[in-house]
């Protein structure tokens, strides 16, 4: 472990206005990707662009915080240079970490910025002592960032067991399968988060007014059809509504949000060293709100990690930010699973 | 690095993907005898996908591999894909320290554990599954100096990105030309889930459905299939106008409950040229009870059809 015996919160930042955001809700990270298909956010409009990097860096470096780039998609042997290009551009800004995923990237990273720090994705899917091993003898990672699957027993035994200190995830949308290894969105549309960085992009999605109600489409495929006074969430496959066994319903996942407020002192007892909130497509306002609850919920509980438990307000203003408006332990609860 | 040259080699060999559903150990037993006298080349081993399935002991899974063998087929032992608990870590170790039989790694802790076998010469080296992220030549090259002696190619790379490659020379590619994609993993049992079951409780509920559980769109279209914790294809990926790629040394078949000796059978007369690919194409869409895709190798959606066979 080369870490200190606290527990970071990492905040997302789709832009300049959610980095301010976060560093000046308590951030003690911000992470950030390039304006394109080198990370697991390529959206229209998203991310940063060079000067907005050495503003972003330089605003946060100036309050204490650290900033992250990730780099975590997969590059096909033609897209190799493009990538090794992010790389040497990200360990050129003064970024603390690189977050990675692929072991090519992983590889060259290593071998050209030996005193560059590197964090694994969560694209990276290790969830395995062993596997986090692998990332450490081969390219000396700092940090992995594990996916959302395992139970908070399972990830007490890889905290225990990993060679470096675990990031978990502690708020946001919930990736209900294995990251890095999910191919849906590309099965559908040709583009995925391995691929394209991106599930469901939004050059495929369709809502379409009809006599039946109001219809979710990607590219052609019906994920949801409903009355239209309810709410739509972002349409990934995994939470739309299907038929299994003549039966409609969520098959896969309900729209709810990941939150661990409930066992964040399970997650410090353990040894977790940080906490990652998801949600760089997410509006400053969000990343400010989300930041400003869960630096206030990690003060207290590294302050009194035997009696913390979480406040309602913290709940209730969690829980409106969520998909659905409702949350959910995902599989850190195992009933869940 | 030396590249390969593929000019007038032998035709591309036959493989079987391990099992993906849970099948009783009966079912198990008569379906490889069945296998052993098909033309298949090489049989993948083993349960990849929950480790609940216990229908074979690990002593169950060596007697069939010894069976095939015998047979004539080269014989893969593969691991488990989503590892969570320590449990499955163990088991895994043990497949990967069998001194008989070549593994296929599924998951980069399996990598680990033979890489460090092959680094001490106690292997002489192992397969890559098709859920090990590859996207690169790379990646690849790192794998290959590592032990990594065949790359089972994940399912959403096209021809094109295959063509892009320069795949050492110690190292063979194998395509998934027949069955439904795998998808997605999870820590949730859809299958158990459907049965609104924990999956502590499960049931074994997945001995219920020998070809996975069939999801559907609201306008009834057939979509995915539940396999417990994996998701897969509803429609069934096939290759069969697509065979006989340059850089391609092995094609896999994914077993089903029904017609994959007669499946194995089409794709080898196609292989070996005493069949016609549009003949071959019309017996095979017999067996694909919910359609034929092959987006994936034409660079598209995996979901949709090309009848190109561009290569």
């Amino acid at each position: 472990m080369n870490e200190p015996p606290t527990m970071e919160l990492v905040c997302p930042a789709g832009n300049l206005p959610s980095l301010k955001a976060a560093v000046d809700h308590g951030a003690d990270a911000v992470y950030i990707g390039f304006r394109d298909e080198t990370n697991a956010r390529h959206f229209a409009g998203l991310n940063f662009n060079d000067k907005q990097i050495e503003t972003g860096i330089r605003y946060a470096h100036d309050r204490g915080t650290k900033v992250f780039i990730a780099i975590n998609t997969f590059p096909h042997p033609s897209g190799m240079g493009k990538w090794q290009s992010a790389v040497d551009h990200a360990a050129g800004t003064g970024a603390d970490a690189l977050i990675l995923a692929d072991i090519g990237v992983l590889d060259y990273a290593s071998e050209r910025w030996p005193d560059t720090r590197l964090h694994l994705s969560v694209q990276g899917s290790a969830t395995s002592h062993q596997a986090v091993q692998f990332y450490v003898d081969h390219f000396n990672i700092r940090r992995a960032v594990i996916p959302r699957v395992l139970s908070l027993k399972q990830v007490e035994v890889l905290v225990e067991k990993s060679p470096v200190p675990i990031e978990v995830f502690g708020f946001g949308s919930l990736c209900v399968m294995v990251e890095g290894r999910c191919y849906l969105s590309s099965y559908v549309t040709g583009l995925g988060p391995n691929n394209f960085g991106a599930c469901s992009p939004a050059s495929h999605v369709r809502w379409q007014e009809t006599v039946n109600g109001h219809e979710t489409r990607l590219n052609g495929v019906l994920l949801d059809l409903v009355d239209k006074e309810e709410g739509l969430g972002y349409p990934t496959i995994c939470k739309g509504r299907f038929e299994v066994n003549g039966k409609i319903g969520y098959a896969i996942e309900e729209p709810t949000s990941l939150n661990t407020l409930p066992i964040l002192a399970d997650l410090k007892r353990i040894g977790v060293s940080a906490i990652k909130i998801e949600g760089r497509q997410r509006s400053p306002a969000y990343v400010a709100k989300v930041t400003h609850i869960m630096r206030a919920a990690i003060d207290a509980c590294l302050a009194n990690p035997d009696t913390f438990s979480p406040n309602e307000t913290w709940l209730e203003g969690l829980a409106a930010l969520s998909e659905g408006t409702q949350t959910t332990l995902g599989a850190y609860y195992r009933a869940w699973q | 690095m030396n590249l390969k040259h593929n000019t007038n080699k032998a035709p591309a060999r036959l493989s079987l993907a391990p099992v993906s559903y849970f099948w009783a150990k009966d079912t198990l037993y008569d379906f490889y005898a069945r296998i052993a006298d098909t033309p298949v080349d090489i049989v993948y081993l083993g349960e990849t996908i929950c480790s609940k399935r216990r229908s074979l002991t690990p002593d169950d899974w060596l007697e069939l591999a010894d069976k095939l063998t015998t047979a004539g087929k080269e014989v893969v032992l593969s691991t488990l894909t989503l590892v969570e608990a320590a449990s499955e870590l163990g088991a895994m170790q043990r497949i990967c320290n069998n001194p008989c039989y070549r593994v296929e790694a599924n998951d980069i802790a399996a990598v680990q554990m033979l890489s460090k076998r092959f680094r001490d010469s106690q292997i002489d080296g192992y397969v890559g599954g098709p859920a090990l992220n590859l996207y690169n030549t790379r990646a690849l090259n790192k794998l290959a100096a590592l032990g990594l002696k065949r790359w089972i190619m994940p399912v959403e790379h096209s021809a094109a990105v295959l063509n892009e490659f320069i795949i050492p020379e110690s190292v063979e590619t194998e395509v998934f030309a027949w069955g439904r994609l795998p998808l997605a993993y999870s820590a949730r049992c859809y299958t158990a889930r459907t049965h609104n079951t924990p999956k502590d409780n499960c049931e074994l509920r997945c001995l219920d459905y020998p070809d996975g559980l069939k999801l559907s769109t609201r306008e009834k279209s057939s979509f995915l299939v539940l396999n417990g914790i994996q998701t897969q294809s509803a429609l069934t990926h096939e290759l069969i106008h697509e065979l006989n790629h340059p850089k391609v040394d092995i094609y896999r078949i994914s077993p089903q409950s029904r017609f994959t000796e007669k499946v194995l059978n089409l794709f080898h007369d196609c292989l070996h040229g005493s069949l016609d690919p549009d003949q071959a194409d019309q017996q095979l869409k017999k067996y694909a009870p919910f359609g034929t895709s092959n987006g994936y190798w034409h660079g598209d959606a995996g979901m949709l059809s090309q009848t190109s066979s561009p290569l």
